[in-house]
């Protein structure tokens, strides 16, 4: 496999860290974190720092536990041992589990995001793109009619959805329309971190071509950290700095993306590699 | 003669790939590697076919991991004394070589480095121009040779007119500028490829057969680059099929022998 100038697409834009005389933190640490359905299936032991700016993929197949991972992460389903730790705006790293509910859904509509793999999941369908694009400002007490209009026109744009398509509800919208739809309603409170569930799995390949290109845009233009699962190894070579290959729950292998695909090291990983339709 | 500031320093890399789903049949490419390399040299590696030549350039890069062995590269970027953070796993300290009196910039390990210090040392330090461009769909050429510069914090304007500037003197059309490299010839593909490795002025050169499909004028323009590059004092390591090519701007030849063949006087023993 050829290591071209653009398989380390991802590493030319370096997450904003590493600059003299700045020490970086973490963003979010997960340690020895364990979700497990019935004992059996989930994640098991998964530790890794994301930092700020960093876009991490979980590559693995169906039943590797890559979407629990997200979950747990994500506090949707509570991890039943280890710890998540999130360096919250003003008041630095604290352990998720230290949070009362009130407080971890504010970060989870504020300072994160979460794509579902189907739009349908992450929207509203019966009201309109505008009103999806402004509800997380108006939980946060945005009553500014105009204010909010002009919000949504400007997510529209910026996702590449003429503004016209403002009143129309989303079940109008095509797929890849839906899927751009539900990014920007989570990207208008301005999110540091974003976690994504195959946010490109369900669409067509040119649709999909395009909004990987657009997500790619938006990570290194937002300086967002992003948590991506994809089955698609092309998805991480497209958008990740780092990789996790998850296998039966846990992590096999983890390293720079374009390391991983260019020279895995785990049997799993080269199975994975040598599978790659070319 | 003033001292050449080494840029990299190469000490016992081994790398030997291993096939777990064939068999787990091991296959040394690399073995006993030393070299140096210093600003203002052109290094260029030779050898027949299969003695590993791209894969110490990638090595180099960090998108292989070394088996064995040690490979330091000064970093231009994040000297400052407050550099050293979390994601510094790989800085070298405590065996005085991270100080050893060339001037500024931190010897960085490679081997073992952790995946943020690669990538701070991809944006500040080692530029990689590979044998093909792996486009991305939708970014014009102009964004593709650009982004080394943004990525370094270049405004966006000053960034497209240096890459203009530099594509225009690789006799790259201006109508293509704004077009996908996908659609390229591969010489078209190949000057965008190399324009992106060396707008951004890395310290460190790695080059696999940036020659290889360019007709005589372009590649006569490639070599005046390279020179360039070298005489400005940047240190590049290099894989030059075409002999001409490697006598115009090549310093210094580091042969490689297969590692098998290495291997041998101690199986005689």
């Amino acid at each position: 496999m050829k290591a071209g100038a653009y398989t380390d697409g991802a590493s030319a834009r370096v997450p904003a860290q590493g600059d003299a005389g700045r020490a970086p933190r973490p963003l979010l640490s997960a340690r020895e974190l364990t979700l497990t359905w019935d004992g059996v299936h989930g994640c098991r032991d998964v530790g890794f720092d994301l930092y700020p700016g960093e876009v991490l993929c979980v590559v693995g197949e169906s039943g590797s536990g890559k979407s629990t991972l997200l979950q747990a992460l994500s506090w949707q389903a509570r991890p039943q041992s280890g710890r998540i730790l999130y360096d919250m705006r003003g008041r630095g790293p604290v352990d998720l589990a230290d949070l009362d509910d009130a407080q971890r859904r504010l970060l989870a509509r504020t300072d994160w995001g979460y794509v579902h793999q189907h739009a349908r999941d992450g929207l509203r369908m019966q009201v309109s793109a505008g009103a999806n694009i402004a509800e997380r400002l108006m939980a946060l007490g945005g009553r500014h009619y105009g204010q909010l209009r002009g919000a949504a026109t400007h997510w529209l744009q910026r996702m590449e959805i003429d503004p016209i398509r403002l009143d129309d509800a989303p079940r109008s919208f095509s797929g890849g329309m839906q899927q751009r739809l539900q990014i920007a309603r989570n990207l208008v409170t301005a999110p540091r971190l974003v976690f994504m569930d195959e946010p490109t799995a369900s669409l067509d390949v040119s649709v999909q071509a395009r909004l990987l290109d657009l997500l790619r845009g938006l990570v290194a233009d937002l300086g967002l950290a992003a948590v991506v699962v994809t089955h698609d190894l092309a998805v991480a070579r497209l958008l990740a700095h780092r990789t996790l290959v998850m296998r039966g729950g846990r992590v096999v292998e983890s390293g720079l993306t374009d390391q991983i695909l260019d020279d895995p090291q785990h049997a799993y990983t080269q199975l994975l590699v040598s599978s790659i339709l070319r | 003669m003033a001292v050449l500031k080494q840029m990299i320093r190469v000490r016992g890399l081994e790398k030997t790939f291993v096939l777990h789903n064939q068999g787990g049949v091991r296959l040394p490419v690399l073995r006993a590697v030393d070299f140096d390399a210093a600003a203002g040299e052109c290094l260029a590696l030779a050898g027949p076919s299969g003695t590993g030549k791209s894969t110490l350039l990638r090595c180099l890069y960090g998108n292989y991991l070394a088996t064995a062995g040690s490979i330091r590269i000064r970093d231009a970027g994040a000297a400052g004394p407050g550099a050293a953070g979390d994601a510094g796993a790989g800085r070298v300290d405590g065996d005085g070589s991270s100080n050893d009196g060339h001037g500024d910039g931190q010897w960085i390990e490679l081997h073992g480095a952790s995946e943020q210090r690669i990538l701070q040392l991809r944006r500040d330090t080692i530029g990689y121009v590979s044998q093909f461009l792996h486009a991305v769909p939708r970014v014009g050429a102009l964004d593709v040779v650009a982004e080394p510069l943004r990525a370094r914090g270049v405004e966006a304007g000053p960034a497209r007119e240096r890459a203009a500037a530099l594509l225009a003197r690789l006799n790259l059309p201006a109508r293509l500028f704004d077009l996908p490299p996908a659609t390229f010839s591969g010489g078209e593909q190949q000057r965008v490829n190399i324009a992106r490795g060396l707008i951004g002025g890395h310290p460190v050169l790695l080059l696999d057969e940036p020659t290889a499909s360019l007709d005589a004028r372009n590649r006569d323009v490639v070599v005046e680059l390279l020179c360039e590059a070298v005489a400005g004092g940047r240190c590049l390591v290099g894989i030059f099929h075409d002999e001409a090519v490697r006598d115009a701007v090549a310093t210094r030849v580091l042969a490689l022998e297969p590692a098998a063949a290495a291997a041998e006087p101690a199986l005689q023993d």
